[in-house]
C-alpha cells in the first residue's frame, strides 16, 4: 500500500514538474547546504587535528603560571618563579621519559640586512629545538649543540621568508644581520615550511637561548617544549616534570605543564561546536522549505478537491487519502533531499579541488541525517495538507467545481 | 435489496435556518431490480440518492442495504460498503484525467487492496464488458462522451457489486449514446442480476425502468 502510495505520488508529481521542481528547490538548497557546511566544518577539523599531528603526539608544553583550564590565555600569570634557563636543565637531566626539550623566547623585532629590513619574530632556543618541533636546517646549519651550558653565541639561523627579503637570490651564509642593533652571523636557512594554525613558520629567525636573553634584557622564558619517548610515555614525562620544576621553585605549582593532545581536543571541541551551528544555520532554510511543500500541496487538494472525491466514492477511506498526500509530500522531501545531497557532495568536492588547503570531508552521518531530515520534513509539513484532503466530506468533494 | 424506513435528512447551515431534503421516506427495493428515482429539482432525489449510495448518512430513519444496516456507520465503514456493494455512474463521468481508462477501472480495485497483477485482468475484463478494452491505455480526455460513461460503468462494475447507481447517466449524451448507455444497463441486470437504480428528470428515460418512484418535497409520490 505504501509503496503503490509512493508510486502514484511520483507520477502526481510529475504531472506539474515545474511546480514540483520549485517546490523541492527549498529542500534542495536546506540539504546541500547542511551536507557542504558540514563537510567543510569536518575538513577544517581533520586540517586542523593533522597540523597538531605534525608537531608530533608526544609534546608537552611548560608554561609559568598555574592554569585551571586547558587552552586558555597563554600569558604568565603572576609567579613567584620565572621559568629560566635552568628550569630547562633541569628537566634534560631529571626526566628520563623526556627525549628532548627547548627552552623558548619570544620576541619581535627588526632584523636588518645593510639597507633591508623586516620586522619578524625572533626565536630564542637551544639546538634541540629542532627536535621538539620537527623542524630542520635545508642550507647550513642550527643553533650550536652546547650540553646543559646555555649558548650564548651571536649566531642566526633565518626563516626562508625572512632570507628571501633581507637577501633575495643572494647566499646570505656567513653574513651579519643586526637583531635589535646586535650583530648575529647568519649560520644556517630553515627549510620552507609554510603557514601551520594560522602561523608562518618561515618568518622566524632562530637566535641562542643565551643571546636572545641579552638582547631583549630578560631572563624569563616564554615556554620550554618538550618530547616524550614514546605517546605512551606521555602522562609519566608530565609528573616528572612537573616533579622536577616543583623542586626547583621550591615545592610551587607556579607553572602548568600542557600535554598537546589537550589542546588537540579543545580545538576539535571546538570546531564540532562550530560545525552543528553551521548545520543548525542550514537546517532553517530546510524547515522554510517544508513550509514551501505545506503551501504547494494546500493548492494541490483544493485543485484535486474533486479527485478526492471521486476516490472516497469508489471506496478510499481517510487514510486512503491522508496517505496518498503524505506520500506526495515525502516523495518532495526526499526527492529534493536526495538533489540536495547530491549537489551538496559535488559542492565539497568542488571546493576541495579549488582550496586544497581545505580538505572537506562529506561524511555519512551528515549524508544520512540530512536524508532523514528532509523526509522528516516533507512528513512534517504534508501532515497538515494531507489531513485537510481526508476529512473532505465525499459529496461536498464530488459537488466542487 | 433496499430497506429503508423513515429516512430523513435536515441540513444545518450556519445561521440559516434547517432546510429539511428529505422528510420520512420508506422505500424497499428488491434484489434484480431496476427503478427510476424521478422528481423536479429541490424534490430530494440527489439526497436520496446519496445516502442510498452511502455517500451520506440520513439524519434520522433506518438503511439496510443487502441486509447491512448501515445508518449509523462512521464513514470509513461506510467507504468500505460503497467499494464492495455499490457501484457509482455519474452524470459527469467524474474519471480522473491523469489516469488511463484502465487505470481508472482499478481504482476501486486499489482500495479493495486487490494485487496489482489481478488489477490488471479484472480492469481489462470490466472494460471488455462494455466492448472498451482496445481503448484501455486512452485517457479520458481521448474518448468520446459515451466511451467515457462506459468507462465509468467498467469502473462501477469491476467489483462487481449488487447495486448500481446512476445519476442522470445520459445527462450529458445525445439520445442515441444515452440508449447504448441504457441498454448496457438492461444487460447486466439480466446477466448478473444487478440492482440498478437510476435518478433522472427525463421521462423518456424512466420508461425503460420496470418501476418509477417520484419524489416530491422530501417525500415519496403514491
Amino acid at each position: 500500500m505504501i509503496l503503490e502510495a509512493f508510486r502514484l505520488a511520483f507520477e502526481a508529481l510529475a504531472a506539474h514538474k515545474v511546480r514540483s521542481a520549485l517546490t523541492m528547490l527549498g529542500v534542495v538548497i536546506g540539504v546541500s547546504s547542511i551536507i557542504l557546511l558540514v563537510s567543510i566544518g569536518e575538513g577544517a577539523k581533520a586540517y586542523i587535528l593533522k597540523q597538531f599531528m605534525d608537531l608530533g603526539t608526544n609534546v608537552l608544553i611548560v608554561l609559568p603560571g598555574k592554569q585551571t583550564t586547558t587552552g586558555g590565555p597563554m600569558t604568565g600569570i603572576s609567579t613567584e618563579h620565572k621559568l629560566t634557563y635552568d628550569d630547562a636543565v633541569a628537566v634534560r637531566r631529571r626526566c628520563p621519559s623526556v627525549k628532548a626539550v627547548a627552552p623558548l623566547i619570544i620576541s619581535s623585532g627588526p632584523v636588518k640586512y645593510r639597507n633591508r629590513k623586516r620586522d619578524t619574530r625572533i626565536l630564542g632556543t637551544t639546538n634541540s629545538f629542532q627536535d621538539v618541533r620537527n623542524l630542520h636546517v635545508e642550507i647550513g646549519s642550527f643553533i650550536p649543540e652546547n650540553g646543559d651550558l646555555k649558548p650564548t653565541a651571536r649566531v642566526c639561523v633565518l626563516g626562508r621568508r625572512v632570507k628571501d627579503d633581507l637577501f633575495g637570490e643572494g647566499d646570505p651564509l656567513g653574513r651579519f644581520v643586526r637583531i635589535n642593533e646586535s650583530q648575529f652571523r647568519v649560520i644556517g636557512i630553515m627549510e620552507r615550511r609554510g603557514r601551520s594554525l594560522g602561523f608562518d613558520i618561515d618568518d622566524l629567525v632562530y637566535i641562542p637561548v643565551g643571546a636572545a636573553e641579552k638582547v631583549f634584557n630578560t631572563d624569563e622564558l616564554l615556554e620550554i617544549v618538550a618530547t616524550a619517548r614514546s605517546t605512551e610515555a606521555v602522562p609519566l614525562a608530565q609528573e616528572e616534570i612537573e616533579r622536577a620544576i616543583r623542586r626547583r621553585h621550591g615545592g610551587h605549582d607556579d607553572f602548568t605543564v600542557i600535554d598537546q593532545r589537550e589542546l588537540m581536543d579543545v580545538f576539535a571541541r571546538l570546531l564540532t561546536t562550530f560545525t552543528y551551528v553551521l548545520a543548525g544555520i542550514a537546517g532553517i532554510s530546510l524547515v522554510v522549505g517544508g513550509i514551501g511543500i505545506m503551501n504547494i500541496l494546500l493548492i494541490s487538494v483544493g485543485e484535486r478537491t474533486r479527485e478526492i472525491g471521486i476516490r472516497k466514492a469508489v471506496g478510499a477511506k481517510r487514510r486512503d487519502i491522508l496517505l496518498q498526500f503524505l506520500a506526495e509530500s515525502a516523495a518532495i522531501g526526499l526527492t529534493g533531499g536526495a538533489i540536495g545531497i547530491l549537489i551538496g557532495a559535488g559542492g565539497a568536492f568542488l571546493v576541495t579541488q579549488l582550496a586544497p588547503a581545505l580538505p572537506t570531508s562529506v561524511s555519512f552521518w551528515s549524508v544520512a541525517l540530512a536524508f532523514l531530515f528532509s523526509l522528516a520534513v516533507g512528513l512534517f509539513f504534508g501532515v497538515y495538507p494531507a489531513r485537510k484532503a481526508s476529512m473532505l466530506h465525499p459529496i461536498e468533494a464530488l459537488r466542487y467545481e | 435489496m433496499i430497506a429503508a424506513t423513515g429516512l430523513t435528512k435536515v441540513y444545518e447551515a450556519d445561521g440559516a435556518p434547517p432546510v429539511a431534503a428529505l422528510r420520512g421516506v420508506d422505500i424497499a427495493i428488491e434484489r434484480g431490480d431496476y427503478v427510476a428515482l424521478i422528481g423536479p429539482s429541490g424534490s430530494g432525489k440527489s439526497t436520496l440518492m446519496h445516502i442510498l449510495g452511502c455517500l451520506d448518512a440520513p439524519t434520522e430513519g433506518r438503511y439496510a442495504l443487502d441486509g447491512e444496516e448501515v445508518s449509523h456507520l462512521t464513514e470509513d465503514r461506510l467507504a468500505d460498503v460503497r467499494n464492495r456493494k455499490i457501484g457509482f455512474v455519474f452524470q459527469a463521468f467524474f474519471l480522473l484525467p491523469r489516469l488511463t481508462a484502465a487505470k481508472n477501472v482499478e481504482l476501486p480495485l486499489v482500495y479493495a487492496g486487490v494485487p496489482r497483477g489481478e488489477r490488471r485482468q479484472r480492469a481489462h475484463r470490466a472494460l471488455a464488458s462494455v466492448e472498451l478494452d482496445h481503448r484501455a491505455s486512452h485517457r479520458p480526455n481521448e474518448l468520446s462522451g459515451g466511451e467515457r460513461q462506459r468507462v465509468a460503468i467498467a469502473r462501477a462494475l469491476v467489483l462487481d457489486p449488487p447495486l448500481l447507481l446512476a445519476d442522470e447517466p445520459t445527462g450529458n449524451l445525445d439520445t442515441r449514446t444515452g440508449g447504448e448507455i441504457l441498454s448496457i444497463f438492461d444487460r447486466l441486470r439480466v446477466e448478473r442480476g444487478t440492482t440498478v437504480i437510476l435518478v433522472t428528470h427525463d421521462p423518456g428515460v424512466a420508461a425503460r425502468a420496470r418501476r418509477v418512484v417520484r419524489l416530491r418535497d422530501g417525500r415519496l409520490e403514491p
